[in-house]
């Protein structure tokens, strides 16, 4: 996935900024709702754009593990900085949604799905961690005998422009997670920003190329001029200057079987000192799924609806059953959740569920780094340190 | 997603917190045939939906489910009278292997209201006796007071199953067995080396029935257990449910003791 860039560009072609606004202003007349990056309270959000003016010109991003701040840019680039809190999960997997609505008849109950059709979504700036998540979230959410109704309409009619990273942060490790930093596939177009000189006049120009039919023919309908060698040769420093920039590795070596067999390393207990279990990982993941239900009802008692939001594995409720809560420590909790990240994952839908991102990175308050922790847990591991082993748990001790 | 209307047909009070409810359709649409052992989530007007086991017999086709009141929905359910509306979703998750068990010894436990799930078992070995060896009933509960479907230990009993009943504590007046349903399990007389278990109760309970049954000589192949976890999907897609890489509501909640065993060690997975 996403490493080689040499063939993405074969049949490259170039656009500048005006082709870019064309391809938005098309999108939206062949009835596409844009979505795509915007500086908005001091971070790149997501949101609905009206064209490429609503794009977060001459911004960049500053990201360190519990730290995340915009800057200018000497220069005026559209796409000069990684990936922010959100990602396109919130527009795939909805954080609220209804499900179904009841109404209540003297003669029984009469249920009917919920909510209107989705919008037809074109994505902007789809980076290779992000496409790499959609691939990852499609196998939980449409891959199973179980179809998520809602997930499945909006992904299926999806318009997906990625951009290739030319930069990255020391949050950043898509490449251990062979997410990135260059998408390969599943996208319809892929975008390399250009930006230098030539014959001492400035330039702004995208390499541009199609993944798809429809990416093709979206293509043709732009001015463009097939790349040079100087365009490509652009585009892939930019990409290698991606990868050079990433930050410390995930060994990602054996790691499903070192989570799977250390549930009792100390790792976890020292973690748990500093891991505040607000569930911020989980939200701003774009692979984490869970979900909760709520229900409603109207005063009159005749209507209620059946709403369903994210949850996160961080908090009590979620693992509540009658006479309990299954993990009432911080320490079960981000046990559960960096194991089903890096390990169980491989058992339920055939992958990691970790891309590389790096936002649980950045946006964890104190700065708790899961690449820092896998280490600690395999040297631990390695050194073998007295570990509160299962043999000794209460199945020894007297009957019940 | 989207549940299916049912209407209460038949209510039986069992205890001071728990009812049985029989339910049909109210209208065209119906679930599929569930196997024994499988649940539903059924919804309750207002208050929620909530995982319940199928507790009658899947061969007679009547939908039945026992639950005790915990929480709202499960208040609310208990609250239903005949003729009240409810939505069902199902029939979900693994079932007891009864098949597998026919032409063996086979050995029920239950903790409290882990009878309900088992009594779908109950009723195929009264249905077809001769297709089981030695069959043993051993119910544990906290009172006399809670004992499950005591009305229908003699009918069992009169199928030459073996009924034994103890309880953790009773008033002067009980005759019977005060006692862990553990303590029942090394008296039992079965042909260790073929029999089937299947045990449902809090998880501390099937652990040291597990326990109990592998000195007898019952591999752990052949002892079969229900998980319980929090559920709100029951499809495998909320989460909620997760017991290492399982998702108790597709790949369970029925398991032989041999796969979920080592995992009920770890505290708080």
């Amino acid at each position: 996935m996403g490493v080689d860039a040499t063939r993405t560009l074969e049949q490259a072609a170039v656009i500048d900024r005006e082709g870019l606004a064309l391809l938005l202003t098309g999108l939206r007349d062949d009835g596409y709702t844009l979505v795509g990056p915007t500086a908005r309270d001091g971070a790149i959000v997501l949101d609905e754009l009206d064209g490429i003016d609503d794009l977060p010109a001459g911004w960049t991003d500053r990201q360190e593990a519990a730290s995340y701040r915009l800057e200018r840019r000497d220069d005026d680039a559209l796409f000069g900085y990684v990936v922010g809190p959100h990602s396109f999960k919130r527009y795939l997997h909805p954080p609220r949604v209804k499900l179904w609505q009841v109404r209540r008849r003297d003669d029984g109950m009469e249920f009917s799905r919920g909510g209107a059709a989705a919008p037809r979504y074109a994505f902007l700036g789809v980076r290779a961690c992000d496409l790499a998540a959609m691939r990852v979230q499609d196998r939980v959410m449409i891959g199973q005998d179980a179809r998520d109704p809602i997930y499945a309409e909006r992904r299926e009619g999806a318009f997906l422009i990625s951009v290739h990273c030319t930069e990255a942060r020391s949050t950043c490790f898509c490449a251990s997670m062979g997410a990135g930093p260059v998408a390969d596939a599943g996208f319809d177009l892929a975008l390399t920003e250009v930006l230098g000189e030539r014959d001492g006049e400035p330039r702004h120009e995208f390499v541009i190329t199609a993944g798809t039919p429809r990416g093709q023919e979206a293509l043709r309908r732009l001015p463009s001029r097939p790349a040079g060698a100087r365009e490509l040769e652009a585009a892939r420093a930019g990409h290698e200057r991606a990868r050079g920039q990433m930050g410390r590795r995930l060994a990602t070596e054996g790691v499903r079987a070192l989570l799977r067999d250390n549930p009792e390393s100390p790792q976890w207990d020292d973690v748990a000192t500093r891991c505040l279990s607000c569930g911020n990982c989980t939200l701003v993941c774009p692979t984490c799924f869970c979900s909760t239900v709520e229900d409603t009802v109207d005063l009159k008692g005749e209507h209620a609806e059946r709403w369903r939001s994210w949850d996160s594995c961080f908090t009590g409720e979620f693992s509540y059953i009658h006479g309990g809560v299954v993990r009432p420590s911080t320490r079960a909790r981000y046990r559960q959740w960096l194991t089903h990240k890096l390990s169980t994952w491989f058992d339920q839908f055939g992958t990691s569920g970790c891309v590389g991102c790096g936002r649980c990175v950045t946006w964890c308050p104190v700065g708790i780094d899961l690449r820092a922790e896998v280490a600690a847990i395999r040297r631990r591991a390695d050194a073998d340190e007295p570990a509160r082993a299962t043999s000794s748990t209460p199945d020894a001790g007297s009957d019940a | 997603m989207l549940p299916i209307p049912y209407r209460v047909t038949r209510r039986v009070r069992e205890t001071a917190d728990t009812v049985t409810l029989a339910v049909a359709p109210a209208g065209p649409d119906a679930i599929r045939r569930h196997r024994p052992g499988q649940f539903n989530m059924l919804y309750l007007f207002g208050a929620g939906e909530i995982p319940i086991s199928i507790s009658g017999d899947a061969e007679r086709g009547e939908l039945v489910h026992t639950t005790r009141a915990v929480g709202a929905a499960s208040r609310a359910f208990c609250r239903l009278e005949e003729g009240d509306a409810l939505g069902v979703r199902g029939p979900f998750g693994t079932h007891w292997p009864v098949d597998q068990a026919r032409g063996r010894d086979l050995v029920i436990i239950a903790g409290g209201i882990g009878l309900a799930p088992l009594r779908p078992v109950i009723d195929r070995v009264v249905n077809h006796r001769g297709e089981f060896g030695r069959v043993s009933v051993l119910i544990g509960a906290r009172t006399p007071a809670d004992l499950l479907y005591g009305s229908e230990h003699a009918t069992w009993r009169a199928r030459d199953i073996d009924v034994r009943v103890t309880v953790d504590a009773a008033p002067g007046s009980w005759r019977g067995r005060i006692g862990f349903v553990t303590q029942l399990i090394p008296t039992l007389r079965i042909d260790a080396r073929a029999a089937a278990a299947m045990v449902c109760g809090p998880e501390i309970m099937m652990r040291f029935c597990a326990r109990e049954l592998r000195a007898l000589g019952l591999a752990e192949e052949r002892v079969y257990v229900t998980m319980e976890r929090s559920m709100k999907c029951a499809i495998g897609l909320c989460g909620h449910c997760q017991f290492g890489p399982d998702f108790v509501c597709k790949d369970g909640p029925v398991y032989p003791y041999a796969r979920v065993g080592p995992r009920m060690l770890i505290r708080e997975l």
